[in-house]
């Protein structure tokens, strides 16, 4: 039964990593902004393409 | 001139507006005036025309060109409006009222495509905001903003942005607390489970470690995500006063304490769990309370309003100079479309200024030579030149600012109902733990120790403390919904509090589009299209609006046009010689007429009459009627009485409405009416009502447009719902009512936990599942309460 001690140091680190990720999405603004990026994408982009 | 009759209506393919002439004309693209061209013209050389193609007529009507960007010249401006700066890169953030589609935001992020040293251009949708970052050799900051105008999205550059306000970092806080509460919680949830199902003897190694991993994970919670509740909790104690933070505080720190001590002693599990739900509750309970309006500014002063910088005169020539340095003695320069930024005298050229920022009204006003000119006009037609003769912070409008009303804090008006019982809430709190300790101290040491700290554990008033901000959040969305914007929660309540509405008359209870001309003269169709065609020529407003009335007509030519400012017009067409204007420009003398504004009319010396331009009342005006049996009702309006007898249509006496008041006038009265001990409510527009908005116990302003200027106040509410006010009013008070019930709901959950608690019996799987149903229990009450109210009020 001690791979338990395994097991549940295992979910904390994932836990801890998701954490981190939230953490770094909110510190480089991700959730600043939730509307826009659902207008953007429906815009197209075709003529950048034709520009590279 | 086409000459040419157009009966079907030609919308500009930029704005959307009726093409009034043919003239302008691109690629088989009718627009309605030279700028719309342009911009056309700009964004066609750029391949950028996709613009129109995600929406019909998404551009701005730039009927106006006039640029007025020389003060981003001077550099003591311009690094006040910089985000930031460096060697290479200048990034700036603007806020440009006119994005509101899709378009909008693809053109504005393909910047770069027409001028090559825009790096980077990112749209705020909702706070209609544009971040760009941009090579400051290349561009200047003055070529930028001109580039932005040329394309038809002029930013708004006022002085409130200069002073930055950050609010947004600490609710960002907010939420990684809450992450971390809930990162805790999930996991000490998890490992409080065998505690709870029992673990067999063989498991009892994990007992302890689990134990200790509770332990670990509530010092973030307690330390980093319930840290504001001991700070809050200490400053109020040193106050000496008691909020809900002190019990909570309290609760915290206890469940903690002991949790550490049963797993340290190893007689228990502890209430780790417990802790973290409640830590996480409470956060969200306060996420949820802290509802913003990005569109919506409700701080505007009249900073916000004036310009950053005013074009002096000075030897001759041009110079722009920021408006806190702006001294008496100053020659200005306004040009049309500007706002005149302080008192002063006219000293060249035809004034007509629009005060409908301040006053309400819509109808500009016509100055001459050598009259003062209060701050806070907007100049239409041409440029004049003026002598300043007070500062600006001293003029006749913005001196109400210095009042003290401006300066007090703003949270204490008035004392809400969880602070109230807060406070009683707390002492009995513990006096209960503390009699529960005495009663079992002589027999049982241990016991009595685990009594006292269980009645802090269950008696900690998470319920309490969520049932305010679930019922005002949800209050809050009902009343967004039904466009009537408030400040914050608290605002709900002092909502309900009221018994005294004091309103303002132009612009609040009637609506500032003058669209309501009525014609008192009998005209021919030749002759209307006389009128039509001298009207044309003209810039002045009234003259627009007689041409929209007229609606269109065949144009003619007309000669020997003379217009004299102020006063009115002469010309002759089809040899009839037309006179339109004021009545003693019209037949040569001036009956003193009340009522409004008038525009005459004589063809051939024989005078035809009058248009009118009356005041349109707000629709729903009439609803107010019904408000007043529990509400004293007061107008205060700073025209003449002329209106006097239409209003008592609304009003019913005429005891209660005052004229002529200025706006330190309008101050003084609300302040009177709070001396005798009333709850004022002040419903104004303009930036003549500001100080009353201030100083009243909830300042409401009125207007068209949200996103338009309006002056600082607790509630913004769009003109079209203003007949639903007395529905608002009494859904403010069914929600204090909602908060009263939850209230007790939740004092009875205590009760519940209490009797066990003071036996010193309680057990951590009792406690951890107290809390979250009580908690549950409030906010589906709360939630479902509120909306049924709002159903009952017609406002869902």
């Amino acid at each position: 039964m001690s791979v338990i001690y395994f097991l549940i140091g295992c979910s904390v680190v994932l836990a801890l990593i998701f954490l981190t990720a939230f953490f770094w999405a909110q510190r480089t603004g991700q959730n600043e902004d939730l509307y826009t990026p659902s207008v953007r994408i429906l815009l197209d982009d075709s003529e950048d393409a034709d520009d590279k | 001139m086409t000459g040419n009759p157009t009966i079907e209506k030609i919308s500009c393919y930029h704005c959307g507006d009726d093409c009034l002439t043919e003239a302008y004309t691109l690629d088989d693209k009718h627009f309605c005036c030279h700028g719309c061209k342009s911009v056309y013209q700009l964004l066609s050389e750029s391949q950028l025309c996709n613009y129109y193609t995600y929406n019909d007529h998404p551009g701005a009507t730039r009927a106006r060109t006039d640029r007025r960007f020389d003060y981003l010249s001077e550099p003591a401006i311009v690094s006040q409006l910089i985000d930031y700066t460096d060697d290479q890169v200048t990034m700036v953030t603007f806020y440009i009222p006119h994005i509101h589609c899709s378009s909008c935001l693809w053109l504005l992020e393909k910047l770069h495509k027409i001028n090559p040293a825009i790096h980077y251009c990112r749209v705020d949708f909702l706070k209609k905001q544009l971040n760009i970052r941009f090579d400051h050799y290349r561009i200047s900051l003055q070529q930028l903003v001109e580039l932005l105008y040329d394309i038809g999205y002029e930013p708004l550059i006022s002085l409130q942005d200069v002073i930055k306000e950050q609010s947004a970092a600490t609710k960002d806080q907010l939420v990684q607390k809450i992450a971390v509460a809930g990162f805790c919680f999930g996991n000490v949830m998890l490992l409080s489970f065998p505690e709870y199902f029992g673990i067999s003897t063989y498991e009892h190694s994990f007992r302890q470690f689990f134990g200790w991993l509770n332990v670990l994970f509530g010092l973030p919670v307690v330390f980093y995500s319930g840290r504001e509740y001991f700070v809050s909790a200490w400053q109020n104690l040193r106050r000496k006063s008691l909020n809900i933070d002190f019990p909570l505080a309290l609760g915290i720190a206890v469940l903690f304490i002991r949790t550490f001590f049963e797993v340290a002693t190893h007689i228990g599990a502890g209430f780790a769990d417990t802790l973290c739900g409640l830590v996480f509750f409470l956060l969200v309970g306060k996420f949820v309370q802290k509802k913003t309006y990005h569109h919506i500014s409700f701080e505007r002063d009249y900073r916000s309003f004036f310009p950053v910088a005013v074009n002096t005169v000075v030897d001759e020539k041009e110079k722009p100079v920021p408006l806190a340095d702006l001294q008496t003695g100053h020659r200005i320069l306004i040009r049309n479309n500007e706002i005149i930024p302080a008192d002063a005298i006219l000293l060249k050229g035809h004034a007509l200024i629009d005060f409908s920022f301040v006053t309400g009204e819509a109808v500009p006003i016509n100055k001459t030579w050598g009259e003062i000119i209060y701050a806070g006009g907007r100049q239409t037609g041409e440029a004049i030149e003026l002598e300043v003769i007070k500062p600006v912070s001293q003029s006749y409008l913005t001196q109400l600012w210095n009042n003290e009303a401006f300066n007090r804090k703003q949270d204490n008006r008035m004392q809400t109902f969880n602070q109230k019982v807060s406070k009683y809430f707390t002492v009995v709190l513990l006096v209960i733990a503390i009699a529960s300790l005495l009663f079992w101290l002589p027999t049982d040491l241990n016991r009595g120790i685990a009594a006292f700290t269980a009645v802090l554990i269950v008696a900690c008033p998470c319920a309490l403390a969520l049932s305010t901000p679930f019922t005002m959040s949800a209050a809050l969305s009902i009343f967004d919904r039904n466009l009537f914007y408030l400040k914050n929660t608290a605002v709900v309540e002092q909502l309900a509090a009221i018994d005294t509405i004091v309103m303002d008359k132009t612009g609040t209870i009637t609506t500032s589009d003058n669209d309501n001309i009525q014609l008192n003269a009998q005209l021919s169709d030749e002759e209307r299209e006389l009128v039509y065609n001298v009207c044309m020529h003209s810039n002045h407003p009234l003259s627009r609006m007689i041409c929209r009335y007229l609606g269109n007509h065949k144009r003619l030519p007309v000669t020997n046009l003379s217009e004299a400012a102020g006063r009115g017009i002469t010309a002759s067409v089809n040899g009839y010689q037309v006179r339109i204007g004021s009545e003693q420009h019209v037949s040569g003398y001036s009956r003193n007429t009340l009522a409004g504004t008038k525009v005459h009319v004589a063809i051939d010396g024989n005078y035809k009459g009058y248009f009118a331009f009356a005041h349109q009342y707000r629709e729903g005006l009439k609803n107010i009627n019904s408000l007043e049996t529990d509400y004293e009702l007061y107008l205060l309006s700073g025209d003449q009485d002329h209106e006097r007898f239409e209003l008592i249509r609304f009003f019913k006496t005429t005891d209660k409405l005052f004229f002529n008041q200025s706006p330190q006038d309008k101050l003084d009265f609300i302040g009177k009416l709070q001396e005798n001990g009333a709850k004022v409510m002040m419903i104004g527009d303009g930036l003549n009502d500001a100080g009353a908005l201030k100083q009243s116990d909830l300042g409401i302003a009125v207007t068209d447009n949200v996103n338009n200027f309006s002056p600082g106040s607790d509630a913004i509410m769009d003109g079209k719902s203003f007949g639903k006010l007395p529905a608002f009013l009494k859904f403010s008070k069914d929600t204090v009512r909602i908060i009263h019930a939850s209230f007790l709901i939740s004092l009875t959950y205590n009760f519940i936990g209490l009797s066990y608690a003071i036996t010193g019996k309680l057990s951590p799987l009792f406690a951890a599942i107290l809390m979250p149903v009580s908690t549950i229990t409030i906010i589906s009450f709360t939630s479902l309460a509120t909306h049924f109210a709002a159903k009952k009020r017609k406002l869902s």
